[in-house]
């Protein structure tokens, strides 16, 4: 007996398909269940897996094959993977369950297999005219054809190309750079109808006619001629076509389009339509042992040639593999763009537009430019542009999100950068941006480094570069920069995709999922109040879950449940636990509240005793009106509170933070307005107000406007009949100007508005979402109808937030009543002659 | 087998919160921080994070991690390294359970990772006074 056998048998994987979406497949599973299987690869090219997508940079001469290989053959031993590479698959018995491959010499290799994994990718369509088996006709699809182009492109001179789509054309370009004569011959009137349209596609014909490339344009071919044999054999010598025209060619590149790889799964009779159909969980539909994903799967009808989609196909196929079984796949939306260097076009979602949608068009046919965005009830649904193409991860982002662009409409053709951004020195070109500048304002990240990461660590999607990079990881206003340099780097063929983004890793629900789940009753009456119960019923993967998600899901019970649902402190961040803000050397900062921005002599003479007493480094006046004392001891903390013995200005949390006034009537000689007094009113009404991010108002006595109210959250300005009310204005990352919102006539009426636009957001917001992005997502409109055209609802929300300020604590005084752990303040000693 | 005499009492595992830390001063070096989590394991590490100092006692704990309350690097509290793509590793400290109470190993209070210091802030860290 061999006595080396391990206790338990291991399961068995198969994989049949060596490509980028199978190998993703397997690298998921083994980062979540790496000894589960013993996995077994087969691969009918002689490569280990190679990044397909680079293989047009390869043709041109940008790139070699060495630099685009994904896993080297030592990937697959150090995991343990046997791989098959130069052996097709030939059948698959589904009753023994027992993967075949027999070679031409007649050589079988066998794999018995518990889970079977389909990535055969897709085969190029090859038209069906006589002489399309004859030497130097090929297709543009693996490494084999790509040498078979790089050969020919030394020994001959003349090359056609069919197929004017997005890989034709790259190998053309490709052909030509190194030194053929390049003819494109597309059937369409318009090269790339897929993606552009006429106009755009004009465009892109003239630029490459002027980089040297001829164009055929409607027509249709009738065979191909070979040299020997009275042109039946031998190495392709001319093209024929159907209007009797011929042209010279040593060597043919069919590229009219691929076709899922579905022959084996047909022999297997699994049931093939556009594919092999899987359900959401990536498994066949007739045999849930066999799991497809990438270009032979067909979810929901369509199959899909992007990588993005084809990884998350991947990480749900793996998710199940590994037995955990709650990833879905539920579709993506995809965008493209051309890897030709030097041109620039962009399309995505319904670019060509119908009678339902309008279009807004700009175009400049000399300088070279082209942009189309097609809108339908105030979203944008497609976009097509050319020349410049720098903004099309924000518009292809405003199309995934499906945000509401009414209130931007104007400016919108005008790109992201005409909307206001800061931290990046304005720069909106990833193409024409040196290596060495800066792309991350808050991390400190170059371009360089971003590129090289992409390249050497083979990043994908906008997740990983932020991982590994930092990058757009803090404050996120150069993602689409960052986006922007991953399509230029990674290929063309990035695209961004879920629809609705999970909230964080413990969990495939998105905000919007979980904040509905926890307003709904149960079945059973009883309601979601903790966190805990809010995991279990949404099935969190995790136990506890993580930093990212237990704050935002401790922010949406308490503020859906007031007075029910119980504040977990330890599920808050530290400044919200602590009631004072860390710093970078661990103290603290102390901002008291001034309401309204106005103090007194006593106050002062407390705050400065403060200081003197426990020894604060540095007092600064704050932007908001009120002072800061900062280098505060944790441990001193309490003791600071109680001497100044002012109220919490929660300048630490996601809540009301100051109410900026300006002088006003009572002093000022243009003032119209007493406006000190309002700012008074509203911080009263509404401190202690926790919100999903941090929330400004401030209140101007007259139109110069001194307190800047156009940049807040709340900004209410007097006028001589009464207050106008702006709302959703930022003055952080991105500077957004307040929105007009109404006019009002009394004080009762400002706190009323003001509290009810502060309670649906607070209902709606998603955690850290500040109001300017909460209002862009649901569009003012909705707002207006909620809080302007709606009386009793307006009521209502102004009630709601009354009730669930009602009798809140004061953290710095009201220790018990506040969730405060007092015990964070002390540490704790080693006392002598306690040893055990 | 450590005796009874190289261990010191630190408090009682409810002295710390489920999913939060205590702070324990020491003469030398900075504070150690002692960990909780939701099983009633108690964990220990130098209470600064790998990546620029910030108070590892002070961040979120949920499952064996911590969350660094500064830049949100997220540090295993078996072992101290930093989880990937970070890279980088905080000293841990050997604890003990008994009977409900927290012991540190007395050697590594008073020699274990002292010359590790906090990152300066404030006014001390101007360099130039007009």
């Amino acid at each position: 007996m061999d006595m080396n056998l391990p206790p338990v048998q291991k399961q068995r994987l198969v994989m049949v398909g060596n490509g980028m979406a199978g190998v993703r497949t397997l690298e998921e599973l083994l980062k979540i269940a790496p000894d589960l299987y013993e996995i077994t690869v087969f691969g009918a090219e002689p490569h280990p897996n190679y990044n397909r997508i680079l293989l047009s940079p390869v043709l041109a001469g940008e790139q070699t094959l060495d630099e685009i290989v994904l896993n080297p053959f030592s990937w697959y031993e150090e995991n343990g993977i046997t791989l098959h590479v130069g052996k097709t698959v030939t059948e698959v018995d589904r009753v023994k369950r027992i993967v075949r491959s027999k070679s031409s010499d007649g050589s079988i290799i066998e794999a018995a297999y518990d889970r079977l994994l389909l990535c055969t990718g897709s085969n190029p369509f090859i038209l069906p005219v006589p002489g399309k088996d004859l030497e130097g006709v090929i297709a543009y699809r693996d490494i084999a054809d790509t040498n078979a182009m790089i050969d020919a492109a030394t020994r001959f001179k003349h090359a056609v190309v069919i197929g004017g789509g997005l890989l034709g054309l790259e190998a053309a370009n490709g052909l030509m750079l190194r030194g053929m004569t390049v003819t494109v011959v597309h059937v369409q009137p318009t090269l790339m109808e897929r993606q552009l349209d006429s106009v755009a596609g004009g465009m892109l014909q003239r630029s490459l006619e002027e980089r040297g490339l001829k164009f055929l344009m409607g027509a249709q071919t009738q065979e191909l001629v070979g040299s020997e044999d009275d042109g039946r054999s031998g190495r392709v010598k001319s093209i024929k076509f159907k209007d009797g025209s011929e042209v010279p060619a040593d060597l043919v590149v069919m590229a009219v389009g691929i076709r899922p790889n579905t022959a084996l799964a047909s022999s297997m009779r699994l049931h093939v339509d556009k594919g092999i159909v899987v359900t959401d969980t990536m498994q066949t539909v007739t045999d849930a042992r066999i799991y497809s994903v990438g270009e032979c799967a067909a979810h929901r009808g369509i199959a899909y040639g992007l990588v993005a989609p084809l990884f998350e196909q991947g990480k749900v196929a793996a998710n199940h593999l590994a037995m955990y079984g709650i990833g879905r796949y539920q579709g993506s939306l995809t965008s493209t763009k051309l890897k030709v260097t030097g041109i620039d076009l962009f399309s995505a979602g319904n670019f060509q537009g119908d009678e339902n949608t309008e279009e807004i068009v700009m175009s400049d046919p000399f300088g070279g430019v082209y942009k189309k965005l097609v809108i339908q009830d105030d979203k944008l649904v497609g976009a097509c542009m050319y020349g410049d193409t720098v903004d099309g991860s924000w518009y292809f982002k405003l199309l995934r999100d499906g945000r509401n662009i009414a209130d931007i409409r104007d400016k919108l053709m005008f790109g992201e950068s005409n909307i206001g951004d800061a931290g990046h020195e304005g720069h909106n070109k990833a193409a024409s941006m040196p290596d060495d500048a800066e792309v991350c304002g808050c991390n400190g990240v170059k371009k360089g480094a971003i590129c090289k990461a992409i390249k050497e660590k083979g990043l994908f999607t906008i997740e990983e570069v932020r991982k590994h990079t930092k990058a757009s990881a803090s404050c996120g206003s150069c993602t689409g920069l960052v986006e922007q340099i991953l399509m230029f780097t990674a290929g063309g063929d990035y695209s961004a995709t879920p629809k609705t983004k999970a909230m964080c890793g413990c969990t495939e629900h998105g905000h919007a999922a979980v904040r509905s789940a926890i307003r709904t009753p149960l079945p059973d009456g009883q309601k979601l109040l903790t966190i805990a119960g809010v995991f279990k019923h949404l099935d969190w993967k995790t136990p506890n879950g993580c930093a990212s998600c237990r704050p935002a899901i401790n922010y949406y019970l308490i503020s859906t449940w007031p007075k029910e649902a119980v504040d977990d402190p330890q599920s808050r961040f530290i400044n919200e636990r602590s009631h004072a803000n860390i710093q970078k050397d661990g103290t603290y900062s102390v901002i008291p509240r001034m309401w309204g921005g106005e103090t007194t002599a006593d106050e002062l003479r407390r705050i400065a005793n403060a200081v003197d007493k426990y020894n604060i480094p540095t007092v600064k006046v704050t932007g908001g009106q009120r002072i800061d004392l900062l280098g505060v001891k944790k441990e001193d903390l309490q003791a600071v509170w109680k001497d100044i013995g002012m109220p919490s200005g929660h300048a630490y949390a996601k809540a009301l933070r100051t109410v900026k006034t300006c002088v006003g009537s009572e002093w000022c000689r243009m003032g119209t307005q007493d406006s000190t007094q309002m700012g008074k009113d509203l911080e009263r009404a509404m401190w202690r107000m926790y919100a999903p991010h941090k929330v400004k108002f401030a209140v101007s006595g007259c139109p110069r406007n001194c307190a800047e109210a156009g940049i807040k959250d709340v900004g209410i300005i007097g006028v001589d009949s009464g207050w106008e009310m702006y709302v959703a204005g930022n003055g952080g990352i991105k500077t957004e100007v307040a929105h007009f919102f109404t006019k009002l006539k009394t004080v009762e009426e400002v706190l009323e508005y003001t509290g009810a636009f502060c309670e649906l957001y607070r209902q709606e917001g998603w955690y850290l979402e500040r109001t300017v992005h909460y209002v862009n997502r649901v569009g003012l409109d909705y707002v207006k109808k909620r809080i302007l055209e709606d009386d009793a609802g307006r009521k209502a929300l102004w009630e709601q937030l009354q009730f669930a300020l009602d009798g809140e604590p004061d953290p710095w005084f009201d220790f018990k009543e506040a969730q405060v752990d007092t015990r964070q303040f002390d540490a704790l000693t080693v006392k002598e002659g306690v040893a055990a | 087998m450590s005796t009874h005499n190289d261990w010191v009492l630190i408090c009682k595992v409810t002295d710390i919160p489920v999913l939060g830390s205590r702070r324990v001063r020491r003469e030398n070096g900075l504070d150690v921080a002692v960990f909780r989590n939701s099983q009633d394991e108690v964990f220990a590490l130098l209470d600064r994070c790998p990546h620029k100092g910030g108070p590892l006692s002070q961040g979120i704990v949920f499952g064996t991690h911590v969350a660094c309350p500064l830049h949100n690097w997220t540090i295993g509290l078996c072992d101290g390294q930093a989880s990937a793509p970070d890279e980088g590793c905080t000293p841990k400290f050997s604890v003990r359970l008994e009977g409900g109470s927290v012991y540190l190993n007395t050697a590594e209070l008073v020699g274990h990772a002292t010359d590790f210091v906090r990152p300066v802030a404030g006014p001390a860290h101007r360099t130039s006074v007009v």
